[in-house]
C-alpha cells in the first residue's frame, strides 16, 4: 500500500495543468469558472484542443485511440482540468457512444461513426429516457419493427431529457423490438438514428433555472436502416447498462466539487464572511466530505481493490458525489444572501454580462444551484442507486 | 498510488483475524472483561507480535508502520477486543520510542513488547477538554531530578498499568506549547494515587493524581520542554488507528444489521422488502467504503513527513469517523428495534465504542475547527 501519489503521477499531474493553463480559451475559462453558459462552438474548439494532443477519449481502450492511461491518471486528468476551468467532456458521442461501438459495434459502424466523434464533427443524442420510462429505463416503449424486406426498421414513439438534441445529427436510442419479451428488460435495442430522418422532430424544452439545453424528441414513422442496429437484436438492454456504468463513474465530479468548494472560500472573504463560523464549519465539513469521496474514488477504482459488493462502487460515488455538489451549491447561494436574489437570463452569457445588477462572480450562482439538482435526477436517480447499492449489500453482508 | 495489500499483510489480518475469533467470541463482544481473560488475551497480543507492532527489532518490536496498525485496529474493531491495546501500543508505547533516549528506550520498550509490562498515557487534565498542550501538572527540579504535581484524567486502562507516561510542564504557561516533557515512572511511586473507573464502552479508565512525587533524572524521557511535536504526532496515530477501529466496528454493525433485515419478518415479509430501510443501509454501505478508504488515508498521512499534511487528513479523517461511527451505530439500533436497545443485543456494544472512539482525542467539532484554521492559516 502506498498512498503517495508516485513521481510519475505528480510529472502527469502538472503537465495537464501546463497544458489547460496554456491550451485553455480564456473566455471559455471565464464561463466555466462564472458558470454561464456554454455554447456549442466553446466545446467544439476544446474538444478539437484536447483531440489535437491525444486525450479527448480517456475512457477508451488504447488500441482505439484512447491514450491508456491508469485509473489514477484518469483521475488525475478530471481533477486539474476541471480545476483549470476547463468544459467538461459531456459529448455523449465520446462518453458513451464510442465505448459502447468499441465493444460491441461493427466494424464499418465503428469505421463510420467513431473518427467524426473523436474530431467532433458528429454530436450524439441520447435517446433513452421517455416519458413514462424514468429511472425504470427497462419501461421504454419506443417501438421498432423491422419492415417486411429486412432493410428498415420503422421506429415509433416519444423521447424526452435529450441533451443538446438541437446541436446533434446523430442519436442512439434503446427501443423495443420485441413487445412479447419475458422480462421488460428483454426486446430492447439499441438503434443509430439520422436526427435529420424524416418523421423526427425536435422541441427544446424550457428549465426553471431558464435552459434550454434539454428537448423532447418525436419519432414518427421514422425509417432507420438495419446496419444501424448496435449489436445483436434485443440484448440493447445489456449494452445501455454497460454504458451507463461509464456514465456513473465520471459524475461523481470530485473537481467540480473541488473548484466550487474554493469558490465558495474566495466568495465568503468577499463577502466579509471569511471569519463567520458558522459557514466555516460548512465549508469545512465539506473539505472533510470532499476528501472522503476522493480516496473513496480512488480505492474502488483502483484495479487491485476486492470490494465486497463488486460492481455498485460507481453508484456509491454517484450517491455521495452529487449530494455533496447540490449542498456546496446551496452554500454557495446562501454566501451570495440578498444578491442571489436579482436574476438575469441574458447576463448568463458572457457577451451580456455587464447586463447584470449584482457581482459578475454571483450572476449564475442561483441558475446554478437550480440546475445542481439535476445530478441527483440523471444517471438513475439516486434512489434507485440506493436500490442497488442495498441489494449488493443485503447480499454481500 | 496503490491501495493493495501484500502478503505481510494479509497474513497479519487473518492472524488478528483468528486471535478475534477464539478470544472474543461473537455473541459475547463488548462485555467487560475478566482479569482472568485480560491476562490471557494480553499474552496472545504479545506473542502475535501486537504489543511491539511499532517498535525497532531490537527492542522486541516487529517493526510496522501505521499501515500494518490500520489492518490490527480494523479487525480489533471488528471484535470490539484489543482491550489495553491502543493505550500501551500506539499510545504510551509511540511515544516513549519518539521521545526517548536509547538507553531509555532499552530499559523499558523489551518488556512492553514482550506483555511484561503494561504501560498508559496520563495525558489529559480536567477542563481542558481536547487541547492537550494545555497542562497544568508541574515537574519542578529537585536535588535528584523532578518533584511532580498534579492531576490527570481519563488515562486509558490506566488502573491495570504499571509504568505511566505522565506528562507535565517543565517551564511555561498553562497552554503554552513549549516546555511540556513526558516521564515514565512506575505507578506504584509513592505519591502517585490511582482511581479507575468504567468507561461507556465497557473499558477502564483511570484518575491520577501526583503529590509530591519524587523522580530521577533519567524518568525523564529525552530533553525537558521539547515534547509538543511527539505528543501531537503521536495523537494523529492514535486517531488513524481509531479511524481504522471504527471501520471494522462499522462493518460488523452492517453484517449484524443485513443479516437482522433478513430474517426478521414484520408485516408477513423480512424487513430487507422495506424501501426505507434498504436506503438506510446503502448509505451506511458506502459510508463504510468512505471510512475504510480515510483510514488508509490517515494512515499514510502519519506514515509521511508532512506534518501539515498529517494534521489536514488525520483530522478529516476524525471528524468523519466520530460523526458516521455514531450515527450507524444509532442508526443500526434503530434497524434492529427494541432488540437493538437490549444488552444482550450487540449492536450496542458497537454503537457504545463507536460513541467512546468519536469523543477520544478531539470529538468532529474540534477536528473540523483544526482543518478551518489550518484553511485561514
Amino acid at each position: 500500500m502506498k498512498l503517495q501519489f508516485t513521481p510519475e503521477e505528480d510529472a502527469f499531474r502538472l503537465q495537464v495543468r501546463e497544458f489547460v493553463r496554456q491550451q485553455l480559451p480564456a473566455d471559455i475559462k471565464r464561463k466555466v469558472e462564472l458558470g454561464l453558459r456554454i455554447e456549442h462552438e466553446d466545446y467544439v474548439t476544446w474538444f478539437r484542443i484536447l483531440e489535437a494532443r491525444g486525450w479527448l477519449t480517456p475512457s477508451w481502450p488504447a488500441e482505439h485511440g484512447g491514450p491508456g492511461w491508469t485509473h489514477v491518471q484518469r483521475y488525475i486528468f478530471d481533477e486539474e482540468t476541471q480545476l483549470g476551468g476547463a468544459p467538461r467532456i459531456i459529448a455523449s458521442g465520446i462518453q458513451m457512444l464510442g465505448p459502447v461501438l468499441l465493444a460491441f459495434g461493427t466494424e464499418e459502424q465503428k469505421r463510420r461513426y467513431l473518427p467524426d466523434i473523436r474530431q467532433s464533427n458528429t454530436w450524439w443524442a441520447q435517446g433513452f429516457s421517455e416519458p413514462g420510462a424514468g429511472s425504470d429505463l427497462a419501461a421504454v416503449r419506443t417501438t421498432a419493427v423491422l419492415e417486411p424486406d429486412g432493410r428498415h426498421f420503422v421506429v415509433n414513439g416519444h423521447k424526452v431529457w435529450t441533451s443538446y438534441a438541437h446541436w446533434c445529427s446523430m442519436m442512439f436510442a434503446l427501443v423495443r423490438t420485441d413487445p412479447q419479451a419475458s422480462k421488460p428488460q428483454e426486446g430492447i435495442s439499441f438503434l443509430l438514428i439520422d436526427m435529420k430522418s424524416p418523421g423526427l422532430t425536435v422541441r427544446p424544452i424550457r428549465m426553471l433555472e431558464g435552459g434550454t439545453d434539454l428537448n423532447e424528441c418525436y419519432l414518427d414513422n421514422v425509417r432507420v436502416p438495419v446496419e444501424n442496429l448496435v449489436g445483436e437484436l434485443n440484448q440493447g438492454w445489456s449494452y445501455g447498462k454497460y454504458l451507463l456504468g461509464h456514465e456513473r463513474t465520471g459524475i461523481a465530479g470530485i473537481g467540480s466539487c473541488k473548484q466550487q468548494l474554493a469558490r465558495a472560500h474566495q466568495l465568503a472573504r468577499q463577502q466579509g464572511l471569511g471569519d463567520d463560523p458558522l459557514l466555516q464549519a460548512r465549508l469545512a465539513q465539506f473539505e472533510v466530505e470532499l476528501m472522503a469521496l476522493e480516496f473513496t474514488a480512488l480505492r474502488l477504482l483502483s484495479p487491485h481493490q476486492q470490494s465486497r459488493t463488486p460492481g455498485v462502487e460507481a453508484s456509491m460515488l454517484k450517491v455521495r458525489g452529487t449530494e455533496l455538489r447540490q449542498a456546496i451549491y446551496e452554500t454557495l447561494v446562501d454566501i451570495a444572501g440578498p444578491d442571489a436574489v436579482p436574476f438575469s437570463l441574458a447576463a448568463q452569457e458572457l457577451e451580456h454580462l455587464d447586463q447584470a445588477a449584482v457581482d459578475q462572480a454571483l450572476v449564475a450562482l442561483t441558475a446554478n444551484c437550480l440546475d445542481s439538482r439535476k445530478v441527483t435526477i440523471y444517471g438513475g436517480t439516486n434512489e434507485v442507486q440506493r436500490n442497488l447499492i442495498a441489494r449488493a449489500t443485503l447480499d454481500a453482508y | 498510488m496503490d491501495f493493495s495489500l501484500n502478503d505481510d499483510h494479509l497474513a497479519l489480518r487473518d492472524a488478528v483475524q483468528r486471535f478475534c475469533t477464539g478470544e472474543y467470541p461473537a455473541e459475547h463482544r463488548g462485555n467487560p472483561e475478566t482479569a482472568a481473560q485480560g491476562r490471557q488475551r494480553w499474552q496472545a497480543m504479545a506473542e502475535l507480535g501486537l504489543l511491539g507492532l511499532p517498535f525497532a527489532a531490537d527492542l522486541g518490536g516487529s517493526e510496522q508502520g501505521a499501515v500494518e496498525l490500520m489492518l490490527v485496529a480494523q479487525e480489533l474493531g471488528r471484535a470490539l477486543g484489543g482491550g489495553a491495546w491502543l493505550a500501551h501500543t500506539v499510545l504510551a508505547g509511540q511515544l516513549l520510542a519518539r521521545l526517548g533516549k536509547l538507553s531509555q528506550q532499552q530499559q523499558w520498550l523489551p518488556a512492553l513488547a514482550s506483555g511484561e509490562r503494561q504501560a498508559a498515557l496520563a495525558l489529559q487534565e480536567g477542563g481542558g477538554r481536547y487541547d492537550w498542550q494545555r497542562v497544568q501538572t508541574r515537574a519542578s527540579r529537585s536535588a535528584q531530578g523532578y518533584t511532580l504535581n498534579g492531576r490527570k484524567t481519563l488515562v486509558l486502562h490506566g488502573d491495570t498499568a504499571d509504568l505511566l507516561l505522565v506528562v507535565a510542564r517543565t517551564s511555561g504557561a498553562d497552554d503554552d506549547r513549549q516546555g511540556l516533557s513526558v516521564f515514565a515512572l512506575d505507578a506504584n511511586t509513592p505519591g502517585v494515587q490511582v482511581q479507575g473507573f468504567d468507561t461507556l464502552d465497557g473499558r477502564r479508565a483511570a484518575h491520577i493524581s501526583l503529590n509530591q512525587v519524587e523522580l530521577g533524572a533519567g524518568q525523564l524521557l529525552g530533553e525537558p520542554g521539547q515534547a509538543a511535536d511527539a505528543i501531537e504526532a503521536v495523537l494523529d496515530v492514535a486517531n488513524a488507528t481509531l479511524c481504522a477501529e471504527a471501520a471494522g466496528a462499522v462493518e460488523a454493525l452492517l453484517v449484524h444489521s443485513a443479516d437482522h433485515l433478513r430474517t426478521r419478518k414484520q408485516f408477513g415479509a423480512p424487513l430487507a422488502k422495506f424501501q426505507v430501510l434498504q436506503h438506510r443501509m446503502a448509505d451506511m454501505a458506502i459510508a463504510l467504503e468512505q471510512l475504510k478508504s480515510m483510514a488508509c488515508a490517515a494512515a499514510a498521512a502519519v506514515q509521511g513527513d508532512d506534518a501539515a499534511q498529517r494534521r489536514r487528513v488525520v483530522s478529516a479523517a476524525k471528524a468523519f469517523a466520530s460523526q458516521q461511527g455514531r450515527q450507524i451505530g444509532l442508526a443500526a439500533i434503530q434497524l434492529h428495534g427494541g432488540m437493538g436497545m437490549t444488552d444482550e443485543c450487540r449492536v450496542g456494544h458497537y454503537s457504545k465504542r463507536l460513541m467512546v472512539i468519536g469523543q477520544l482525542f478531539g470529538d468532529a467539532a474540534w477536528h473540523l475547527q483544526r482543518i478551518a484554521t489550518h484553511h485561514r492559516d
